[in-house]
C-alpha cells in the first residue's frame, strides 16, 4: 500500500495461501485522460501470481468489477477474507498460476492502493470531486502502462466479469496489440438506461448523505457512509436474482417470531442487506464509487468506434469468449450475444454462451463448473 | 476421422484443406475438431445446446450458442468458404430461409439431412400405419425435434425451385455409400454440397 492515502486505513495480512507479490507502480508519464485533463503520478497496485516466462508471453491479466480490488486470489488486507476468484486463480485450477503469470490491479479511481479521489493531489489534500471523471477506457490505460512496466507487450489473454469484462473489451478493441485473447465473463458493451438508473440511486444515496459534504470529508475522520451502505444496499439486490432472493430468504423474520409492527429488520432479506451495506464501508471509499460507477455508466464501446460495435474490433487479433448466465437481469444474456454478434459481423473467432446458474450476476464468482472448464479450456489454446 | 458420424466424415473428406467453415449446429463439436485437426481449417460453429456449446469451447474451438433459424442474420455474406448444415435442416422452422443463409454466409454449403422416403420409413407407414420410429429416426412424433422432413427427391426439387447449384451429392445408408439413382429409395442420409 502507497501509505500515502487517507482512506481507507489498510494492514497488511501475510497469510497468503499462494505465493503472491504486492506491487505499486508509480507512472513515471502523465496518464491521459478521456475527459482531456491527464494525471500525473498515477499509481497502479497490483497483484501478481507465478512467473513470467522468457517468452514474456504467459501473462493473464485479470480485470475486477466495480467493487473488486487486485486481492483475486490472496487475502484482502482490510477484510482478511480469502481473494474474491480463490476458486478460479491458484495452482491447477483454470486459471493456472503455475502455468500464467497472474496480474490483477487495482483500477484508476479506486481505493486499495491505485490512484483515486481519496489520493493527495499536489497541494497534499484528497482529490476528492476534484479528481477527473474517468472512463473505462482510462482505467486500462493505466493497465496498459503497467504491462509497459513489466515489459509484457501481448498477453496471453485478459480476463473481467462485469465491469473487469468491460475492462477486457475496452483492452481489445482499444489496444488490439496487446492481447491475443479476451474472456469476458456478465458483461456488457455498453451501460443501459437501467443499469445508469440504479448507478444514479447509489450515488444519490452517498451525495444526501450530510456528512459526505460535498466530497470533502476525508479531514473529518468518517466517510459518508450511511449514503455508502444504502448505495451498496440497492446495488447488491441487482447482482442476485429473484429467485436466489426467495431460496435464500423467502418471507422469513429474523431472529423473531412476528412481525414487530416498526421499521427494524423484521425480515432476514433487510437484515443481510443492511448487513452487506456496513461491511461494505469497512472497505470501500464513497467517492471511488461515485466515480468508478460514472466510468461504468460513461461505458458505450460502439459510442467510441463511430457507433458500430463491430468496428471497435476490426483491428483486433484475438480470439474471444463471452460468457451469460440465464439468472443474470443486471447484465442479461441479450448484451452478450449483441457483442458476439459484432465480432462475428467483423469476422473475429468468437465463443459465447448462456451458462445455467441459480445467482444471478454473481453466478461469476460462485461454484458455476461449466464456467471453469469452458475458462480452462478457452485459456489453454 | 474414422470416429465421425458418415455423413460428417463425407463432408470431411471433401472440405478443401485450409478452408474457412461455418459449421451451423456444430454439436459438440467433432467434425469442427477434424477439420481445424486433419484439413487446417479456420472452423466456427453455432449450437443451440448451452451443454455442447460449454464443451466446444473446452476443446479450444469457437462456437456461438444460438438459433439456425433466428442468428444467421448476423453473420456477414460470404464471410466463409463453406457454411454446414449437418441433420438440422429438418429441426429448423423455415428450412428455405436456412438455405438462402447458408449460400449467403458460405460461398458453398453442405447439407446432411435423413431421407424420409427411405424404404424402412415407408414400409413402416405403409404396414404399421403409425409414424415411423427407426433406428434412424429412434423419437416418436410428439417428442422428435425433426419438425420439416424431407425425401431426397424433395430436397433436390426445393433446390431446384430455389436456382441453387448442386455440386455433388452424396448417399449413404449406415457406413455404405448408394447411388444416386435409387437413392431416395434406398439412402437413410444424403449429403449434398451447393452452390448459387
Amino acid at each position: 500500500m502507497t501509505g500515502e492515502k487517507a482512506a481507507p486505513k489498510c494492514r497488511k495480512v501475510m497469510s497468503a495461501a499462494i505465493p503472491t507479490q504486492s506491487e505499486t507502480l508509480t507512472l513515471q508519464a502523465a496518464l491521459p485522460l478521456d475527459c482531456g485533463r491527464s494525471l500525473d503520478g498515477v499509481q497502479v497496485a497490483y497483484e501478481s501470481y507465478g512467473k513470467l516466462n522468457e517468452a514474456r508471453d504467459n501473462a493473464i491479466l485479470i480485470a475486477h468489477a466495480l467493487t473488486g480490488d487486485q486481492y483475486v486470489a490472496s487475502p484482502h488486507p482490510i477484510t482478511g477474507k480469502p481473494g474474491w476468484w480463490v476458486r478460479m486463480v491458484g495452482p491447477g485450477l483454470p486459471i493456472d498460476t503455475d502455468r500464467y503469470f497472474v496480474i490483477c490491479a487495482n483500477v484508476l479511481g479506486s481505493c486499495m492502493g491505485s490512484t483515486g479521489p481519496a489520493s493527495l493531489d499536489t497541494d497534499g489534500n484528497p482529490y476528492a470531486m476534484r479528481f477527473p471523471v474517468i472512463t473505462i477506457r482510462d482505467m486500462v490505460r493505466a493497465q496498459v502502462a503497467l504491462l509497459d512496466s513489466l515489459g509484457i507487450k501481448r498477453l496471453h489473454a485478459v480476463v473481467g466479469g462485469s465491469m473487469g469484462g468491460m475492462q477486457a473489451l475496452s483492452l481489445a478493441a482499444n489496444f488490439p496489440e496487446r492481447t491475443a485473447a479476451a474472456l469476458i465473463i456478465a458483461s456488457t458493451a455498453r451501460h443501459s438506461a437501467q443499469n445508469i438508473a440504479f448507478h444514479e440511486v447509489g450515488r444519490q444515496a452517498i451525495m444526501a448523505d450530510p456528512v459526505w459534504r460535498g466530497g470533502d470529508y476525508y479531514a473529518h475522520g468518517k466517510g459518508p457512509e450511511k449514503g455508502l451502505s444504502v448505495a451498496r444496499m440497492a446495488a447488491h439486490i441487482t447482482y442476485l436474482s429473484e429467485a436466489g432472493l426467495t431460496d435464500k430468504f423467502g418471507r422469513n423474520l429474523q431472529d423473531r417470531s412476528e412481525k414487530t409492527f416498526g421499521f427494524d429488520a423484521d425480515f432476514q432479506v433487510e437484515s443481510y442487506l443492511r448487513h452487506q451495506g456496513i461491511a461494505f464501508t469497512d472497505r470501500f471509499d464513497a467517492n471511488s464509487y461515485l466515480y468508478i460507477t460514472r466510468a461504468m455508466d460513461y461505458f458505450d464501446l460502439a459510442e467510441e468506434h463511430g457507433g458500430m460495435l463491430a468496428n471497435a474490433f476490426a483491428k483486433s487479433d484475438a480470439r474471444f469468449c463471452l460468457v451469460s448466465f440465464d439468472t443474470d437481469w443486471l447484465y442479461p444474456t441479450a448484451e452478450s450475444r449483441h457483442i458476439a454478434h459484432a465480432l462475428n459481423a467483423a469476422g473475429k473467432p468468437v465463443s459465447f454462451m448462456e451458462l445455467s446458474a441459480p445467482f444471478g450476476h454473481d453466478s461469476f464468482l460462485l461454484d458455476v463448473p461449466a464456467l471453469d472448464r469452458v475458462i480452462e479450456g478457452f485459456l489453454k489454446q | 476421422m474414422s470416429a465421425l458420424r458418415p455423413d460428417l466424415a463425407v463432408i470431411a473428406q471433401n472440405v478443401a484443406p485450409g478452408s474457412s467453415v461455418l459449421d451451423v449446429g456444430c454439436g459438440d463439436g467433432a467434425l469442427m475438431l477434424a477439420l481445424r485437426d486433419e484439413r487446417g481449417c479456420d472452423a466456427r460453429g453455432l449450437e443451440i445446446d448451452p451443454a455442447n456449446v460449454a464443451e466446444c469451447v473446452a476443446a479450444g474451438l469457437s462456437v456461438i450458442q444460438g438459433d439456425a433459424d433466428t442468428d444467421l442474420a448476423f453473420y456477414p455474406d460470404g464471410v466463409v468458404d463453406y457454411a454446414i448444415l449437418s441433420q438440422t435442416l429438418q429441426t429448423t422452422m423455415r428450412p428455405r430461409i436456412v438455405l438462402e443463409e447458408l449460400l449467403r454466409i458460405g460461398r458453398k454449403a453442405f447439407v446432411s439431412f435423413p431421407n424420409f422416403a427411405h424404404w424402412r420409413v415407408r414400409l413402416s407407414l405403409l404396414m404399421g400405419g403409425r409414424m415411423p420410429v427407426t433406428p434412424q429416426l429412434p423419437i416418436a412424433w410428439y417428442e422428435t425435434p425433426n419438425i420439416h422432413f424431407s425425401s431426397i427427391d424433395d430436397f433436390r426439387a426445393l433446390v431446384g425451385e430455389m436456382g441453387v447449384k448442386v455440386e455433388d451429392a452424396w448417399f449413404l445408408s449406415g457406413n455404405e455409400r448408394r447411388s444416386a439413382a435409387a437413392a431416395n429409395l434406398r439412402a437413410e442420409h444424403a449429403v449434398f454440397l451447393l452452390s448459387k
